[in-house]
């Protein structure tokens, strides 16, 4: 079995689940709109930013348009890295799709990325529509952060996309093993939410909570990204610095690759094409 | 009294499926366990430096926590068990079946089933609820408990309304799963008292979405802050939910063709 797709391959692949996906272009609206989650944190952090500015107290580390900044891209970046192939990878697994899957010469996985990809392409407008009426009701939290952060920032997204995909993988793999596999990921979706900024921003954490999130994958997925996009200082006494961040990065990814090959190989020895 | 005859069938036949699924059960525990920590987390980061959210102490702040997590357990127990199914048996054609039965469809398809791994939810949201207005108070007036209860089920009700005419949509839509999705992200607002939120926000979770309703509201009432005129009107809201989805359900339903017809 192939590791990588031949580019002629991923170029199908793509322009399929594309168009796929673009069919069902307003049920991935609503799927944009319902990661609404920063934005109800930004209204709680900002009336209390506001609150603690009245009454002469230190503000949260973030000033009011700073953390709508901030939210606003820990929204972004939510859009382009959120993960859903364990319910896919679990339906194909129980209606037995997977079997003539895994008799291609294409690693399986590599067909959900594609989906993936193909989704966020068909996100892209409603996040560019949602972030910017944001701007629009909140005009002082805009400021570019130039063209490096930005750049940086949309790396950092894809890499965040490539950490969640792999740590959601090693969940689906488990289909192999059990039926509700889906039901583990509850158990990732809590820390990750807690933890990866998007209720709040790492700057807000107590030390040594901050130093306990950054020893988890999950504020590279939501708060390294936004961070960048957002244009928040980074560095000393800061939550995080460019390079520590992208090294960071790098080591879950090559952590956890090698972890998926191997639970990837010991499930297909387990798989036994369910119904068959 | 029939209806609660048919509701012990209902629910006697849907506990013995979920005892199948007992692992599913510890992780729903687990899952449970790890939400409420994570907002307490979230509270403590705020109170922590001495910032009251909206003016609420911080038993205040977790009474309301704890109407949230009593509202969310419900949602797991009862709506989203049966409300999110409506979808599939308007896209199966399966709800024929449901509308030939000699019972009301609206009280079939919204209790026909039950998951009692968010029944502890349920339980550990009223006990969070009671200890810190003990906090806040010192004691807990019976009138108090009994408004707050009354309240709390006035809630239930507004948030089953809610998501029963979105789940209803789909006789038109057909798939509206995710409809509920940004309700139930949406309804996340009810963490926190309604006065932490800018003014504007404070008007739509009031008007718009009555988050206000679903758990402040409640909130005051065990604290012994709410005035007679707003819990008459949270009343009123859930009296008028009920009946607007009622309404809507026969309407939806004179659109409704079939599968493949």
């Amino acid at each position: 079995m192939r590791l990588l797709p031949p580019p002629r391959v991923a170029r199908t692949l793509w322009a399929v689940q594309f168009a796929y996906m673009a069919e069902y272009r307003a049920e991935i609206a609503l799927w944009a709109l319902s990661g609404v989650l920063p934005f109800i944190m930004f209204g709680v952090w900002s009336a209390a930013a506001a609150g603690a500015a009245g009454s002469g107290g230190p503000p949260m580390g973030l000033s009011p348009a700073e953390l709508g900044r901030y939210f606003v891209c820990a929204f972004v970046a939510r859009q382009f890295s959120v993960v859903w192939v364990v319910w896919q990878f679990e339906e194909d697994a129980l209606q037995g799709r997977l079997s003539p899957y895994l008799l291609q010469p294409l690693h399986p996985l590599w067909r959900y990325v594609a989906a993936h990809l193909a989704e966020q392409a068909t996100r892209l407008p409603f996040v560019l529509l949602i972030a910017s009426g944001f701007f629009l009701l909140q005009p002082q939290a805009f400021a570019w952060p130039g063209p490096g952060r930005v750049l940086l920032g949309v790396l950092a997204v894809g890499l965040a996309f490539a950490i969640h995909f792999l740590l959601q993988s090693l969940i689906a793999t488990l289909c192999f093993w059990t039926e509700r596999a889906s039901a583990l990921e509850r158990l990732l979706y809590v820390p990750y939410v807690f933890l990866s900024g998007l209720v709040a921003p790492l700057q807000a954490f107590p030390p040594d909570l901050q130093r306990l999130a950054l020893l988890t994958p999950f504020p590279y997925l939501i708060g390294f990204p936004a961070q960048l996009l957002a244009g928040t200082p980074m560095g000393r006494e800061q939550p995080f610095s460019i390079a520590g961040g992208f090294a960071a990065m790098l080591l879950w990814l090559l952590l956890l690759l090698p972890a998926l090959a191997v639970l990837w190989r010991a499930g297909l020895r387990r798989y036994s094409a369910m119904g068959a | 009294m029939r209806h609660l005859l048919v509701l012990r069938r209902f629910w006697g036949t849907a506990l013995a499926t979920q005892l199948e699924y007992q692992l599913n059960a510890l992780i729903e525990l687990l899952a449970m366990a790890g939400n409420l920590a994570g907002s307490l987390m979230v509270l403590w980061l705020f109170y922590r430096q001495g910032v009251e959210l909206g003016g609420w102490s911080w038993h205040g702040v977790l009474v309301v926590l704890g109407a949230y997590t009593c509202l969310d357990g419900l949602t797991s127990t009862l709506l989203r068990p049966n409300l999110s199914r409506i979808v599939n048996h308007v896209q199966d054609g399966t709800l024929d079946f449901v509308l030939l039965k000699p019972v009301d469809s609206q009280f079939w398809l919204s209790l026909r089933t039950i998951n009692p791994a968010g029944l502890p939810e349920m339980g550990l949201g009223a006990v969070l609820m009671l200890w810190a207005a003990r906090g806040e108070l010192g004691s807990l007036p019976a009138g108090a408990v009994l408004a707050a209860a009354t309240l709390l089920f006035a809630a239930a009700v507004i948030l089953y309304a809610l998501w029963f005419v979105l789940a209803a949509t789909s006789i038109w839509f057909v798939k509206t799963w995710n409809a509920t999705e940004v309700l139930r992200a949406a309804l996340t607002a009810g963490r926190y008292p309604i006065s932490a939120y800018p003014a504007g926000l404070r008007l739509f979770f009031t008007l718009v979405l009555p988050v206000a309703f679903l758990t402040t509201v409640p909130a005051e009432a065990l604290l012994g802050r709410l005035t007679a005129p707003a819990a008459l009107t949270s009343v009123l809201v859930a009296a008028l939910a009920l009946a607007v989805s009622r309404a809507f359900w026969a309407f939806a339903l004179r659109f409704y063709t079939s599968a493949s017809s």
